[in-house]
C-alpha cells in the first residue's frame, strides 16, 4: 500500500505549490490513475515515489515504512519504473536493457538470462528474435513492451508508468492497454499510472485521482467518477459522451439476461449473433448497430449462456446519463 | 566494409611515406644529404615523434576526460560554461605561443615538448567530453536513476557509452593536431620529425624539407582514418 500524507511539494523559486496538501492511500494490487491537464502535477506526484523527487513537506509510507528511512537505492530497485520516452539505453540490446536492474541486484547470469526469456515471453515479444535487437531497430509498441519488460523484471511490488503509452499511435496504444491489463491479471502489482487522456483512465484504473492545480479533487472508482462526478472541473474532463463510456465499462456477462441451458441450445439453432462473456456493453451496442438486430447472445465457450436487448442497452446508457 | 577502406587508406598513406623515404635515402643529391637522412635516423626521429604524440595525447585522455565529468556532475555543473568558453578561446592560441609560453617556464629539451602538446591537447577532448555528456539525453538518466542504478553504474555504463563517439572525436582532432604540432618539438629540442625541416633548410636541400613535410602529414591522415573508425565502432 502506498500511503500519501500531507505531501507538498513547492519548486525552488516558485511561487506556488506543484502539489499541494496530497492525502490518499493506493490499495495493494490495484491500478491508481493520476488524470488531469497538462501541469495539474502527475508527474512529480509520482516521482516523489521514487525519491526521483524530494516533497517539501508531508510523508509518504509504503507498506507503512516512511520512504525517508528506506535506502534511495533498495526502494527504486523494488519500484518498475517506466516513462514516456521510455528510456530504453540505446546502447544495449534488449536484453542487457532488461537485465539491468537484475543486474543491479546481482543475480546470477544464468537467471538473468532465464529472465529475460520469460519477460520476452509475457510482453509477447520472441525472445530468438528481439533478445539482441537495438531499440532503435523496434517500433514504438515494441519499444514499450520492453519497457514493461525491463520495469518488471525484478517482479518489483510497485509500478510507476508515467504515460506510458501517450507517444503510440491509437490502435497500438489500445493494444498495448489491453494486454497491460491482461499482465496485471496475472502480476497483481500496486500500479501508479498517470497519464492525461480520461479515456484510459478510465479503462484502465481501478480509482481514479483526478488533479486540478495540484490537488486532488475526486479519487473513486471509474464507474463512480463517471456517474458522480465530484464538480464541473470532473464533468467537463470527462466530457458529454459519459453514457457511452459507461457502457465500456459493463460487460455482457454482468448485463445479460441468463438463458437456460435448453434455451441455449434453442438459441444456437437460430445462428444469431453471439458476443464473448468478456465483450463490453458498448461492444454489443455497436454490434446491434452494424447488423441491425435488437437482440445479441452472449457465449461462454462454446455453450450459450444469455441474451442481451437494444432497449435493455438504451435504458442502461441513459440512467447514467440523466445522473450526471 | 567501412573499416576495410580504412585498413587500405592507412595502408596507401603509409606506404606513400615509405617510398617517399626510401626515395630521398637513395637518390642523395650529394654526401651531406646522404650522411644526414640515413634509415636507421628517419627511424628514431619518427619514434621520438610518435613518442611525443603518444605520450601527451594519453595525459590529455587520462586528465581531459576526468575533469569533462567532473564538471557535468552535480555540484559543479554551473562551472561548466566557463570552462567550456575558456576552453574555446584557448583553441584559438597558436600552438607556437604555448610552445614558446612552456620554453618560458620549463626551458629546453623534450619534458617542455611534451608539456604544450598535452595541454594543447586537452582542449578539443575536454569540450568533446563536456559536449558529450551534456548531450546525453536527461529522460534517460532520470530513468536510469529511478530504475536504482547506482550514481557510477549510471556514469560508466549509460553516460559514458552513450558519449563515446563524441569523445573519441575529440581524441581524433587532438591526435591529428597534435601530430602537426609535434614539429615545433625539433625548435625547443624535443626532436621528432621537425628535426628534418630545421636541417634541411639549414643545409638548404629541398628534398630533406619535403620528407620532413610530408611524414608528419601522412602520420596525421593515418590517425584520422584510425580513430574515425574507433569512432565509429562506439557511436550508438
Ligand atoms: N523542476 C521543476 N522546477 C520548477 N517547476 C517545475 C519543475 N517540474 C515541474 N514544475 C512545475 O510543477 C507543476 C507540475 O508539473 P508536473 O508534475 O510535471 O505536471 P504534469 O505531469 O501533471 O504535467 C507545473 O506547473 C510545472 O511547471
Ligand atoms: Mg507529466
Amino acid at each position: 500500500m502506498i500511503r500519501f500524507e500531507n505531501v507538498v511539494k513547492r519548486y525552488p523559486g516558485e511561487g506556488a505549490d506543484a502539489v499541494h496538501n496530497l492525502n490518499f492511500e493506493i490499495a495493494s494490487g490495484t491500478i491508481c490513475m493520476l488524470v488531469g491537464p497538462s501541469g495539474c502535477g502527475k508527474t512529480t506526484t509520482m516521482k516523489m515515489i521514487n525519491k526521483l523527487i524530494r516533497p517539501t513537506s508531508g510523508a509518504i509510507l509504503i507498506d507503512g515504512r516512511n520512504i525517508d528511512t528506506v535506502d534511495t537505492i533498495e526502494l527504486r530497485l523494488s519500484i518498475g519504473y517506466i516513462i514516456q520516452d521510455i528510456g530504453l539505453f540505446p546502447h544495449m540490446s534488449v536484453g542487457e536493457n532488461i537485465a539491468t536492474v537484475p543486474g543491479e541486484l546481482g543475480w546470477k547470469k544464468e537467471r538473468i538470462n532465464a529472465r529475460i526469456e520469460e519477460l520476452l515471453e509475457l510482453v509477447d515479444l520472441n525472445p530468438k528474435v528481439y533478445r539482441n535487437k537495438k531499440p532503435n531497430e523496434l517500433s514504438g509498441g515494441q519499444k514499450q513492451r520492453v519497457g514493461v519488460a525491463r520495469a518488471l523484471a525484478a517482479d518489483p511490488p510497485i509500478m510507476l508508468m508515467d504515460e506510458p503509452f501517450g507517444a503510440l499511435d491509437p490502435i497500438t496504444r489500445a493494444k498495448m492497454q489491453d494486454e497491460f491489463l491482461h499482465i496485471q491479471e496475472k502480476i497483481r502489482k500496486t500500479i501508479v499510472f498517470v497519464t492525461h487522456d480520461i479515456e484510459e483512465a478510465i479503462k484502465m484504473g481501478d480509482n481514479i485521482a483526478v488533479l486540478k492545480a495540484g490537488q486532488i479533487v475526486q479519487l473513486s472508482s471509474p464507474m463512480e467518477i463517471l456517474s458522480n462526478p465530484a464538480d464541473p472541473f470532473v464533468s467537463e474532463l470527462i466530457g458529454g459522451r459519459n453514457s457511452l463510456k459507461m457502457l465500456n465499462l459493463m460487460l455482457c456477462g454482468q448485463i445479460m439476461k441468463s438463458l437456460s441451458p435448453s434455451e441455449g441450445e434453442k438459441a444456437r439453432a437460430t445462428g444469431h449473433g453471439l458476443l464473448g462473456l468478456k465483450a463490453t456493453a458498448q461492444d454489443a451496442l455497436s454490434e446491434m448497430l452494424r447488423t441491425g438486430q435488437r437482440f445479441i447472445y452472449v457465449e461462454d465457450g462454446d455453450r450459450i449462456v444469455g441474451v442481451l436487448e437494444f432497449e435493455d442497452l438504451l435504458e442502461r446508457a441513459s440512467r447514467h446519463g440523466l445522473s450526471q | 566494409m567501412a573499416s576495410l577502406s580504412s585498413l587500405l587508406k592507412v595502408l596507401l598513406y603509409g606506404l606513400i611515406g615509405l617510398f617517399l623515404s626510401i626515395w630521398v635515402v637513395q637518390n642523395p643529391q650529394d654526401g651531406l644529404v646522404a650522411r644526414l637522412v640515413t634509415y636507421d635516423k628517419l627511424a628514431v626521429l619518427l619514434l621520438q615523434h610518435f613518442y611525443l604524440v603518444g605520450v601527451s595525447a594519453l595525459l590529455a585522455v587520462l586528465t581531459a576526460v576526468p575533469l569533462g565529468i567532473a564538471l557535468t556532475r552535480p555540484g559543479l555543473k554551473s562551472w561548466a560554461p566557463r570552462v567550456l568558453a575558456l576552453v574555446n578561446i584557448g583553441q584559438t592560441v597558436p600552438s607556437l605561443a604555448v610552445v614558446a609560453l612552456s620554453v618560458g617556464f620549463l626551458g629546453v629539451g623534450s619534458l617542455t615538448a611534451i608539456v604544450a602538446l598535452w595541454i594543447y591537447s586537452l582542449l578539443p577532448i575536454l569540450s568533446n567530453t563536456l559536449i558529450g555528456l551534456q548531450e546525453v539525453d536527461s529522460s534517460i538518466t532520470e530513468a536510469a536513476h529511478g530504475m536504482g542504478m547506482k550514481g557510477r553504474h549510471v556514469l560508466f555504463r549509460v553516460e559514458l557509452p552513450m558519449a563515446a563517439a563524441m569523445i573519441m572525436a575529440g581524441i581524433r582532432t587532438a591526435v591529428t593536431i597534435t601530430i602537426g604540432s609535434a614539429i615545433l618539438a625539433a625548435f625547443v629540442g624535443g626532436g621528432g620529425v621537425g628535426n628534418l625541416i630545421i636541417a634541411g633548410n639549414n643545409i638548404s636541400r629541398w628534398q630533406v624539407l619535403v620528407l620532413g613535410a610530408a611524414l608528419p602529414v601522412l602520420m596525421a591522415l593515418m590517425a584520422d582514418v584510425i580513430f574515425e573508425s574507433l569512432e565509429k565502432k562506439v557511436r550508438v
